[in-house]
């Protein structure tokens, strides 16, 4: 039953996947030019003599002069093997330079998760059952802060203090001498002494919020009968809480998952570019400026991915957590 | 000995900084192995009493007052007082659900969706009364029989959205007697369940009742169910007890007025024709409505009917659909064949218990659910109207023919609307008159309904239930239909509001000569209100007459089931409890041969016994044989 239902949600994902292709792959073309003319144009803006005949060659060497959904055809063939084109503005295949990028924004976005799950959920649940009182009050408050203040701000704000009381930089995920390089421990040392005040930063605003629906979803499920039979069969109030409106209010949390995935890997550009990050953010914004395609569109499709992967994994989790909608399906029509 | 006594208890609420005394100075006892009924109004702090017992008040409720003393009969010599324990503390939490058991009125929502009934049981057992688990599931198990789950291994693992209504209350009683309490506080636990199943689910109760010795506390505003429950019986209005004592007393010599006045206003079946049900307020008085031109008063039976429904059926799919195209799909049949006249000015009744079709039925008409076959037709007097068959501008210049009248006056009306803008919505859709002439129909809707004109600029929150009731009325009203569709218009309302409602609506139809299809699953508001009645069973029609040979000589045999679950507010007529079958009265296969359907032979037809009146039966079978 439950295997069914997850070969269905994978069936469902290709189509939805390849819609998300072509619509990316229309966006990006959409603006006048390509790449080779926006670099000549900057070239030219810059008083250099921009040597015409190479661009044309160039052009026609990545297949300029085809027609638009001959390229996409190409591109997508391409993403199915793995292949992620080749980044024009780098000279080198998009796959060696997202990579290292890609895998220091997946070490960012898990902390960040675990840390906004860590935080959120006792004070979510405190400001729950203490409803009113002036310690929900006060969280309340510190929690609308948080989401009020803009992440880079809050980044400017570190950076600042970082140097004045500590004088130090507390830019980059990695000791430069680290980029690039292949993995090992002096590495991973280094990324976990940088990686705390990012996860910070970006959880910031992700907590407040989180404690907000935690509140808010805990507050619904304590009024519902169930709870108050839970209570009138003795359990105490700690259990009783835990067994029933907490995991019914679960519920929520696992459906915001598949957002969560693919928010956190791209809604960290700014900060990643105030903090010089070298994740994939400050990556993706430049490739978009300068309109190197195959880069920007293939990561943008690794996002629309990480998306439904994100939504197939909660739809999966829901389904293990909540029978009815393991056992009723499709809802009737 | 008195398993419970409370004396001289008082109930605070603190709202917005406010302290009010809900409950003051209330004394009641509850003998071991009887039944008290707590009887009142909502509003009147009877829940809150028994929320008191359980301590389970509402973080804004607190006892102020009095005690509330627990004799437990495994320790009688050291009774507790509950009022005086510390809220979630040790010992209140070890009365709770192991002496003292709770059912409520909603088994759908007291029940946990996402654990298995099984896995409830047996946390309230192990919690207080620890033991191996294979022990536990065998008690459980054993319980889950004696409830009246066929086959309880196979119930232990079933979730509360898999049961139905009745089944659920079932488990909620398993779950509130495995421990074997002495007290059982039953929160109005039947009142949301049909009446073929509230009679068994109250039977399965006193039989419970008389295995394990407990005494129960029963709560409920249901008269009927006090007289065929309780050895005693306290009236509460208001957080103060009216009148208590053994329910001999109570129903043959009822000596306070509001008692009396209670027992006025709910409808039953014995009724003089035109007597009229006395509110236990009178409502406010509204002048009689200016009578309406209309075509032709006098309703001759010859006349065309207004509506005539033949041959209606609508099947609904149901189960997983599978992506490609295959699964375990099935068909249900929600209306199964359903044809009726409704003749001008009359109300026809249509009865049933959840989930017969009665409301699809309803939605057919208003054209809201399109139907697979049948037809329609809408007869006025000037012109024939293919209902069905209507498109576009022709079905929007119907839309004000036909209105309706929700269940529920809370969700059916918009809460970010005034009183004003709800009834004047449906004058400024279909265009009817200029800003000015539609204020002051407005004005003229609440007037006959019995509102103060000066609540127009309120919010519907700020009203009560059936203040709210009157609103959707003024709300159907506005457009001045020929047919109002009242779908449960009074089974949201206290007893006392409800025969103002009731009232009011037959006012109203007296004096427009309008022409109501009356849903209801309550048999005694149907004959008040009903001059034909329509009984519905499985999507089908099962029997069709007059409103007194209906209730006089039943021939189908769900409504004589129906009827024989009634529990009348009569000592003299208790119910007989073990008439109803098991599997429910709409179970077909409980029904003699010659009402259901021969596989073999022809399909059942409308049976004509004379006078209007049609029972479902086979071609050719002496019905009246089988009386």
């Amino acid at each position: 039953m439950l295997l069914k239902y997850i070969l269905k949600r994978i069936l469902v994902m290709i189509p939805t996947l390849l819609i998300t292709s072509a619509l990316i792959f229309t966006v990006i073309n959409l603006p006048e030019g390509d790449y080779f003319e926006t670099l000549a144009a900057e070239m030219q803006a810059q008083g250099e003599k921009a040597d015409m005949s190479r661009i044309e060659f160039l052009k026609k060497e990545y297949g300029f002069d085809k027609p638009v959904h001959e390229r996409y055809f190409w591109w997508v063939t391409g993403l199915l093997q793995g292949d992620m084109g080749y980044s024009f503005e780098y000279q080198r295949p998009v796959r060696e330079i997202v990579g290292d990028r890609l895998m220091l924004t997946m070490i960012v976005s898990f902390f960040t998760i675990i840390f906004t799950w860590i935080v959120a959920f006792p004070i979510g649940i405190y400001s729950a059952t203490h409803q009113y009182s002036w310690g929900d009050y006060g969280l309340t408050f510190v929690g609308l802060i948080g989401l009020a203040v803009p992440h880079f701000l809050l980044a400017l704000v570190f950076m600042y203090m970082a140097n004045v009381w500590f004088g130090t930089s507390i830019g980059g995920l990695v000791d430069p001498q680290y980029l690039n390089q292949p993995m090992s421990w002096a590495k991973a040392a280094s990324v976990l002494e940088h990686l705390w005040i990012p996860v910070i930063i970006i959880g910031a605003g992700g907590t407040a919020g989180m404690i907000r629906s935690v509140r808010a979803n805990l507050l619904d499920e304590l009024q519902k009968q169930y709870y108050v039979t839970a209570r009138a069969k003795g359990l105490p109030p700690g259990k009783a809480l835990r067994k029933y409106p907490l995991r019914m209010s679960l519920n929520f949390f696992v459906s915001d998952i598949g957002d969560i995935l693919p928010s956190i890997v791209s809604g960290a550009e700014i900060v990643a570019i105030v903090l010089s990050l070298q994740t994939t953010g400050p990556l993706l914004i430049r490739a978009l400026q300068s309109q190197d395609m195959y880069l920007a569109g293939s990561f943008l499709m690794f996002l629309s991915f990480l998306t439904v992967i994100g939504v197939l994994i909660s739809d999966i989790a829901l389904a293990i957590l909540d029978p009815r909608i393991r056992l009723q399906g499709a809802a009737t029509k | 000995m008195d398993i419970l006594r409370i004396s001289d208890l008082h109930l605070g609420f603190t709202i917005h900084g406010l302290a009010r005394d809900v409950v003051k100075g209330v004394s009641l006892r509850v003998p071991a192995g009887k039944t008290v009924a707590l009887v009142g109004e909502s509003g009147s702090g009877k829940s809150v009493i028994s929320q008191a017992i359980m301590g389970l008040l509402p973080r804004a409720g607190a006892i102020t007052g009095g005690e509330i003393l627990f004799r437990d009969p495994l320790a009688p010599e050291n009774p507790i007082d509950i009022a005086s324990l510390p809220a979630e503390g040790k010992e209140i939490r070890s009365l709770r659900g192991g002496r003292i058991g709770m059912i409520f009125q909603e088994p759908m929502s007291s029940l946990s969706p996402v654990h298995t009934i099984g896995n409830q049981i047996e946390e309230a057992l192990l919690l207080h009364r620890p033991m191996s688990k294979p022990e536990a599931r065998g008690l459980i198990e054993a319980m889950l029989g004696r409830v009246g789950f066929k086959d309880p291994a196979r119930a232990f693992g079933l979730y509360s959205f898999e049961l139905s209504g009745g089944l659920r209350q079932r488990a909620m009683l398993a779950m509130a007697l495995i421990c074997q309490p002495a007290l059982l506080i039953a929160d109005e636990p039947t009142t949301a369940l049909d009446v073929t199943i509230q009679a068994q689910v109250l039977d399965l109760m006193r039989d419970l009742q008389a295995e394990m010795g407990m005494a129960i506390l029963l709560i409920t505003h249901d008269l009927g169910v006090v007289a065929n429950m309780a050895d005693e019986v306290v009236v509460i209005y208001h957080g103060e007890i009216m009148e208590s004592g053994p329910v001999e007393d109570i129903f043959r010599r009822p000596r306070h007025p509001y008692l009396k006045a209670l027992l006025k206003a709910s409808p039953h079946f014995d009724m003089a024709e035109g007597e009229r049900l006395v509110a236990l307020r009178e409502a406010r008085p509204r002048p009689a409505a200016v009578p309406r031109p209309v075509p032709s008063p006098g309703t001759s039976a010859e006349a065309a009917p207004l509506l005539s429904v033949r041959g209606l059926r609508k099947a609904y799919t149901t189960g997983s659909r599978s992506f490609f195209g295959k699964g375990t799909q099935q068909t249900v049949l929600a209306v199964d064949d359903v044809g009726f006249d409704i003749r001008r000015g009359e109300c026809l009744g249509l009865v049933g218990e959840s989930g017969c079709g009665k409301t699809t039925v309803s939605k057919i008409i208003m054209r809201a659910v399109t139907p697979d076959a049948g037809t329609i037709r809408f007869d006025d007097g000037r012109a024939k109207i293919d209902v069905l068959g209507l498109d576009g501008e022709e079905l929007r210049a119907f839309r004000p023919r036909v209105q309706m009248i929700f269940q529920d006056p809370v969700s059916s009306l918009s809460p970010r609307m005034t009183v004003m803008n709800i009834l004047r919505e449906p004058l400024v859709v279909h265009g009817k008159g200029s800003g000015s002439e539609q204020t002051a129909r407005v004005k003229a809707l609440m007037e006959d309904v019995g509102l103060d004109v000066r609540f127009l600029n309120r919010y519907p929150h700020s009203f009560s239930g059936g203040q709210r009731q009157r609103i959707g009325i003024a709300r159907a009203l506005a457009l001045d239909p020929d047919l109002i569709i009242c779908d449960e218009p009074v089974s949201a309302l206290d007893v006392s509001v409800q025969a103002q409602i009731l009232n009011l609506l037959k006012d109203l139809q007296a004096e427009r000569g309008l022409t109501f299809l009356f849903i209801s699953h309550n048999l005694a508001v149907v004959n008040y209100m009903a001059d034909r009645i329509a009984v519905m069973a499985n999507g089908k029609i099962v029997e069709i007459a007059p409103r007194h040979a209906l209730f006089s000589k039943p021939m189908h045999p769900y409504t004589r089931a129906l009827l024989k679950s009634v529990p009348f507010a009569d000592l003299d007529r208790k119910l007989d409890f073990k008439l109803a079958a098991p599997g429910g009265a709409s179970d077909a296969t409980h029904w003699a041969p010659a009402f259901r359907r021969d596989p073999e032979g022809e399909a059942l037809t409308h049976l004509p016994l004379g006078d209007g009146h049609f029972v479902l039966a086979r071609p050719g079978a002496d019905v009246r044989e089988m009386a």
